[in-house]
């Protein structure tokens, strides 16, 4: 395990290959996480796929690769980002220790650009000239728009028609940031109809285009590779907690729409049995009423975008419509590994209504003077449920994945009507 | 890649679909693809016979799915008007059983892995092979992940038909051919389904037909993507055993829909046999 004393951003420690003496041991090599993942594309993209992951795998362990990454994730992204003590909020439940893992202070404002770092790494070691990307809240089309700027890539984001008017701050951000924006206008016009435009892209552009996805969701190798990308967030975790309390959380809680926040703070954690892992999906209006996005309370296993993982559906089977008051939630998949972590028991998944997410909205922005992104707030919500069972010493770290700044529209007219 | 498919026996050909391709000659196959329960669900069986009469070899019956992320908006349009008509897994078998009473016309599914795996993979396979499947084509299932599928499909002699595209590697193409049974489904283009202008199809399609005849031995090829005329239907399956038709038929009952609301289906046909035979 790692020693609180090394410096969290060296990349000998921090390079994947320090996972390789861990006993969970996944995906596969035909990219299947248990019984859930593979790659189920159209034969077209079979040769895009294959040449990503042998390329990845070199990267993988290779120091330069790592060294410069760190480098960018240090110099340019702010790593490594604060674990703050919650302390009035901890006084408030008046058990345990709530700790903060402040992601919502990278660069742009979210966990979402460590994984567009080194996917963008990939893409101009490939040789590619063009970047597409999909994006639900906005904030990992902001993160690949800022990356593509910083590396000098042409970009191109797909958007959800309805997710543009929910985002609009993030849809102006991209556009400054050089980017196209594509409105998109099929299905449900959010996150999923977003991703269906994408991999079309993809399809019809593959020898020069670079598909960077946001979450650790599609074809093998994007879960794994996203997955690792964002390791980084609990290494830190890991390091920080042992320096501050001198050993491990006993709860570490993200919220999971596709879910890459989550496995980013979890994975380090996965052999620490004692280190209980809550994932809380979005249970929008209630799991129970169909205006939902709880993918785990609600879905059964099925094929979206390349994986094999839990999905809404309908009983033809065709993919349900997901709801949720935050647009980085309103996704009727999960990714394929925490769809593994929910058939073994190893991560517990719950779901959180709007409602709940939107008081949890204001709880911590007036006790902590953060203000959450709204997918955060999920899981700042479950600390209602989790912190009246647990004693005065147990340690809880949430991930604060985001912050609420491109919410305000959706915040203000909740609470404030206008 | 070392893929760790292995064909465990000879793949099924259905003897419907083996007597057209000898029955053809030299002659091209047309292959046309339509969408099961557009624009209504009581128009299918008699667009499916229309469409015999009229010079169609093969029928690709499509299985309509929310999210049809090969197809391009046309697929995507049929699709979700067939799910708004209120279609079933159910009536689609009812369709081609439909069918079977009055031709032997080889029909192939064409659709998405998630319905069928909601319906229930075995009872998929033996449902479709009950009614009168001939083949299948599942474009988001590759031969990577054919394990989910395979054992149903030998089990109910319901073969795959697999797709190769311009960028698929040599041993790419021989290993769909190995796993296919019926035809291989060469896509003329990288994109999604949809017509397209003859540039669009570029000379690039010359030298993927070269290697499409040296690598795929076992099965005949069938041309697609981007297929609209007779004229294209020509040129582009110059060297292939025949062509498959799908977004311009689509396209082609929109307009005459359009035009003429009550009784489109004469033109619709009449477009249908230009395509085979220019007239």
């Amino acid at each position: 395990m790692a020693n609180s004393n090394t410096n969290i951003l060296t990349p000998e420690k921090n390079g994947v290959n320090v996972s390789e003496d861990l006993k969970y041991s996944f995906p596969d090599t035909r990219g299947y996480f248990g019984s859930f993942g593979g790659k189920f594309v159209p034969e077209i993209l079979i040769p895009a796929l294959d040449q990503l992951e042998s390329e990845y795998n070199v990267v993988k362990t290779d120091p330069d690769f790592n060294k410069e990454r760190f480098h960018h994730l240090k110099e340019y992204v702010g790593r490594p980002t604060p674990l703050t003590l919650a302390s009035r909020l901890t006084e408030h439940y008046g058990t345990g220790k709530i700790y903060f893992k402040r992601e919502d202070l990278c660069h742009t404002g979210a966990h979402k650009i460590n994984n567009t770092i080194g996917q963008v790494m990939l893409a101009k070691r490939m040789g590619k000239k063009r970047i597409i990307a999909e994006t639900g809240a906005g904030q990992h089309g902001v993160a690949t728009a800022t990356v593509c700027a910083r590396f000098g890539l042409e970009c191109v984001v797909y958007m959800g028609e309805e997710d543009m008017r929910r985002q609009k701050l993030n849809v102006d951000r991209m556009k400054l940031l050089g980017a196209e924006v594509r409105g998109v206008t099929s299905g449900s016009r959010t996150l999923k109809d977003a991703t269906n435009e994408a991999i079309r892209d993809w399809v019809t552009n593959v020898e020069d285009t670079f598909y960077i996805i946001g979450s650790a969701v599609g074809p093998h190798p994007y879960p794994m590779m996203v997955r690792d990308f964002h390791d980084v967030i609990g290494l830190e975790t890991e390091s920080q907690c042992l320096e501050i309390e001198g050993r491990l959380p006993d709860y570490v809680l993200a919220c999971v729409g596709g879910g890459s926040n989550a496995i980013g703070i979890f994975y380090r954690f996965i052999n620490d049995k004692n280190v209980k892992l809550i994932g809380l999906e979005a249970a929008g209006e209630g799991e129970t009423t169909g205006k939902t996005a709880a993918t785990f309370a609600k879905g059964k296993p099925g094929v979206l975008h390349g994986s094999l993982s839990y999905l809404l559906q309908t009983p033809q089977g065709q993919i349900a419509l997901a709801h949720s008051i935050s647009a980085g939630l309103d996704y009727p998949g999960v990714g394929p590994e925490h769809a593994h972590l929910f058939d073994t028991g190893r991560v517990k998944y719950y779901p959180v209504s709007d409602k709940d997410a939107m008081a949890a909205v204001k709880r911590c922005s007036e006790m902590e003077g953060i203000i959450p992104a709204i997918e955060t707030a999920h899981a700042i919500a479950w600390l209602e449920k989790l912190m009246p069972s647990l004693s005065k010493d147990e340690i809880v770290v949430l991930n604060c994945s985001g912050r609420g700044d491109k919410d305000m529209g959706t915040i203000s007219e909740y609470f404030y009507g206008s | 890649m070392q893929t760790a498919i292995e064909n465990t026996e000879a793949t099924y050909i259905s003897p419907r679909l083996l007597k057209v391709f000898e029955a053809a000659g030299f002659k091209k196959v047309m292959n046309l693809f339509i969408t099961a329960g557009f624009p209504t669900i009581e128009d299918t069986v008699d667009l499916i016979l229309g469409y015999e009469k009229n010079g169609a070899d093969i029928i690709e019956l499509g299985m309509p799915f929310s999210d049809p992320l090969a197809d391009g908006p046309t697929i995507q349009y049929s699709s979700e008007v067939a799910l708004s008509n209120g279609l079933m897994m159910d009536d689609i078998f009812a369709m081609v059983a439909e069918v079977r009473k009055h031709t032997q016309i080889p029909i192939i599914l064409m659709g998405y892995i998630n319905p069928l795996l909601y319906y229930g993979i075995d009872r998929f396979f033996e449902n479709a092979a009950t009614a009168g499947v001939d083949g299948l084509i599942l474009p988001d299932v590759p031969v990577e992940e054919s394990g989910l599928i395979q054992i149903a499909s030998q089990n109910n002699k319901l073969p795959l038909i697999y797709l190769v595209a311009p960028n698929s590697t040599d041993e790419r193409m021989r290993l769909v051919d190995k796993k296919s049974g019926g035809f291989v489904y060469c896509v003329s283009v990288t994109g999604v389904t949809g017509a397209r202008t003859a540039a669009e199809v570029s000379s690039s399609v010359e030298r993927f037909i070269d290697r499409i005849n040296e690598h795929i031995t076992q099965n005949p090829v069938l041309i697609g993507f981007g297929i609209s005329s007779y004229e294209d239907a020509v040129r582009i399956s110059e060297r292939a055993r025949g062509f498959v038709v799908g977004s311009a038929l689509i396209n082609n009952i929109r307009d005459e829909r359009d035009k003429n609301p009550n009784d489109w289906k004469d033109a619709h046909f009449k477009f249908v046999h230009r395509l085979k035979h220019g007239n």
